[in-house]
């Protein structure tokens, strides 16, 4: 029973990071740079959901829903004044840039926050009161903040797949990834796609902000800093670049987390983690459901 | 003749790297000994010259190799624990500061190349964003055994070596060298300025003759085009491999000055957010581009300091400047004034040589 509940809680943080792993590989897949500054979004949108549910007193749903609104305001911001300035710019250049966004929302952030902790609210998700359910005559605690973070998670996963191979934006997305050029040449605004991709990643990113909050709810500057780099990594053990990868990644990455500290030790459960995707990396170089790319001579 | 040979253009580049730094050196030093130097500069000095370093190593990784390692800060962990362990345990038997300081950097920088060949043998193989997250995950690994490991010598004198858990034999009476989180405390701070500037000469000339020389253009080749690298005949790993491990070893050396110049070392101190700080000096001041290194080096690790009259913002004010200079450098038109600019010197230069021709 202690294994399925470590299983459990680890689907539910490995949920998280594959949400924000989604924001990651979405970005990266049509703009071709890494956006280090995703991780500090989610922050953002953990404070924007702690202030408007403490100090308004909005059911959380509705803090949710500005919180998302807030966050996909703030990446079309940045994209527009930081990322696209540098579209024909070296990746290099792109990196330190989004790096140099990552330092500026963090300072923001602690100034306008300060860098005490905040204790986010667990009760959000808890349904009468209660924290969550038991199963098997009370031996198995399955919290309902778990199971909303898992079904979340899925309906994303679904959503974003049904949009990228169902609609027109999202056939324009898919063709911007694959070739700018030629897709342009077809009559497809690129700018704008890839502005709405950022817009896509950075609501994402305050539903994950809110989620991994609920579940670890210590709130501070560099909350968003250490998942940030982890769902990267869940990002591109799943192959980046590939929606169903960044799910598979995360909820691997998730599982192999919560196993570590269970199992073998909680002080170095990051070295095992990214021991574990070195490894896999060696494998398979390019992630588990990445594409292969033949080199042309 | 033979003196315009001399001056080829590569070597007058190299020749004005070592200027500067020793030019910035007899300056600091007149400034020092005049007493006009501030001691919150003073402080600063030593960290400065291994950042400056570190900024050579990083280069001859993305700017010579062009592979990107986001984990750099790990190597100088290494480096800097080996160092300063070293320093302590033959604090008795070597009593000359400079001597000390001498034996841990080397020491230092073998551990650190040792880790290199470790690290390097999965990593060369992969490619672009591959490598850096492989090398961002070596670098946590680094620093997540580096807070959980416990290295003291028990009453009795034996060596013991604890990983998360302290040894039992360490507990009471011994002499810790590493304490898990809580690091390293007790050092001897014996790094100075000038060991500073001397080890970015010695990192200069080690860059400067391999990049000048048979192993140096083979690593470019590789850089330029791995196919048509490896189709002439130039065996890709052992070059890549060379390259890494003297920047790893480099990385150590410098590890070792920055640590020796605290009381106390932690393995928090080089987390990721350092190995970006290094990368943000070499990008800075160019890839491939040494005298731009020691530049961006020396520029950024004092702008939050002289940032200081701006307090609480400082930080922020540091990340708008760095989004800003990213963004001038990479403006096209900007990019064509430059050029434009390097294009009429050089026309300039030319006419004077035909005169002088004529």
């Amino acid at each position: 029973m202690t294994f399925l509940s470590y299983l459990i809680s680890g689907i539910s943080l490995g949920s998280v990071y594959a949400i924000i792993a989604l924001g990651y590989t979405m970005v990266y897949g049509i703009a071709k740079m890494l956006n280090f500054a995703h991780g500090d979004v989610i922050m953002v949108g953990a404070y924007v959901c702690y202030l408007v549910f403490n100090n308004w007193g909005l059911p959380w749903w509705v803090s949710l829903i500005i919180s998302m609104i807030v966050c996909t305001v703030l990446g079309i911001i940045i994209e527009r004044l930081a990322y696209k300035p540098l579209r024909a710019a070296s990746s290099l250049a792109v990196l330190i840039t989004a790096i140099g966004v990552s330092y500026f929302l963090q300072n923001a952030a602690l100034l306008l926050w300060t860098s005490s902790p905040k204790s986010f609210p667990t009760k959000f998700f808890d349904i009468g009161g209660e924290k969550g359910f038991t199963i098997f005559d009370g031996q198995l605690q399955i919290s309902y903040t778990a199971l909303v973070t898992i079904l979340c998670c899925i309906v994303i996963m679904v959503a974003l797949t049904l949009f990228t191979e169902k609609t027109k934006l999202g056939k324009a997305m898919r063709a911007v990834s694959e070739n700018k050029e030629a897709s342009q040449l077809m009559g497809i605004n690129v700018n704008k796609t890839i502005s709405i991709t950022f817009a896509i990643g950075s609501g994402l990113a305050a539903i994950a902000g809110v989620l991994l909050c609920s579940a670890y709810p210590i709130l501070q500057p560099t909350t968003g800093s250490m998942p940030g780099i982890k769902a990267f990594t869940a990002a591109v053990f799943g192959g980046i670049g590939s929606i169903p990868g960044a799910f598979l990644g995360g909820i691997l990455l998730g599982i192999l987390e919560i196993f570590a500290k269970a199992y073998i030790s909680t002080q170095l459960s990051d070295a095992i983690v990214f021991a574990v995707l070195i490894v896999m990396l060696l494998v398979k170089p390019t992630g588990l459901l990445g594409k292969k790319i033949m080199e042309k001579v | 003749m033979s003196t315009k040979k001399f001056f080829t253009k590569d070597r007058v580049k190299n020749l004005s790297a070592y200027l500067l730094v020793i030019i910035a050196y007899v300056v600091v030093q007149i400034i020092s000994a005049g007493g006009g130097l501030p001691s919150m500069y003073k402080g600063l000095l030593v960290p400065i010259c291994a950042y400056v370093v570190m900024a050579l190593s990083l280069n001859l990784t993305v700017g010579i190799l062009g592979e990107l390692s986001l984990g750099h800060a790990g190597f100088m962990s290494v480096g800097a624990f080996t160092g300063v362990a070293i320093s302590i345990a033959l604090r008795d038997s070597i009593t000359a500061p400079w001597l000390l300081l001498l034996v841990a950097m080397v020491c230092g920088a073998i551990m650190a190349a040792l880790f290199g060949v470790i690290i390097g043998i999965p990593v060369l193989r992969l490619k672009g964003d591959y490598l850096a997250i492989v090398t961002l995950a070596f670098g946590e690994i680094i620093k997540s055994l580096f807070t959980n490991l416990y290295l003291g010598i028990d009453p009795e004198g034996v060596l013991r070596i604890g990983l998360v858990n302290k040894p039992e034999e360490l507990i009471t009476g011994s002499k810790m060298l590493i304490n898990g989180a809580l690091g390293i405390s007790g050092v001897q701070k014996i790094s100075t300025f000038t060991a500073g500037v001397i080890l970015i000469i010695v990192s200069l000339i080690l860059i400067f003759n391999t990049v000048n020389s048979r192993t140096g253009r083979a690593v470019m080749a590789i850089r330029d085009n791995r196919i048509a690298a490896e189709c002439v005949g130039i065996n890709v790993t052992k070059y890549k491999m060379i390259a890494f491990v003297m920047s790893a070893a480099i990385a150590g050396a410098a590890g070792t000055l920055y640590s020796l110049n605290y009381s106390t070392i932690a393995a928090s101190k080089f987390d990721f957010n350092t190995s970006i700080l290094i990368l943000v000096f070499v990008v800075l001041g160019g890839q491939g581009n040494m005298i731009g290194s020691i530049i961006a080096a020396t520029v950024l690790t004092i702008l939050p300091e002289a940032l200081r009259e701006f307090a609480d913002y400082r930080m922020l004010v540091y990340a708008i400047v760095l989004i800003i200079i990213m963004l001038v450098t990479n403006n096209p038109t900007f990019k064509m004034f430059a050029e434009k600019i390097r294009s009429s010197l050089k026309k300039k230069k030319n006419k004077k040589t035909v005169k002088e021709g004529n």
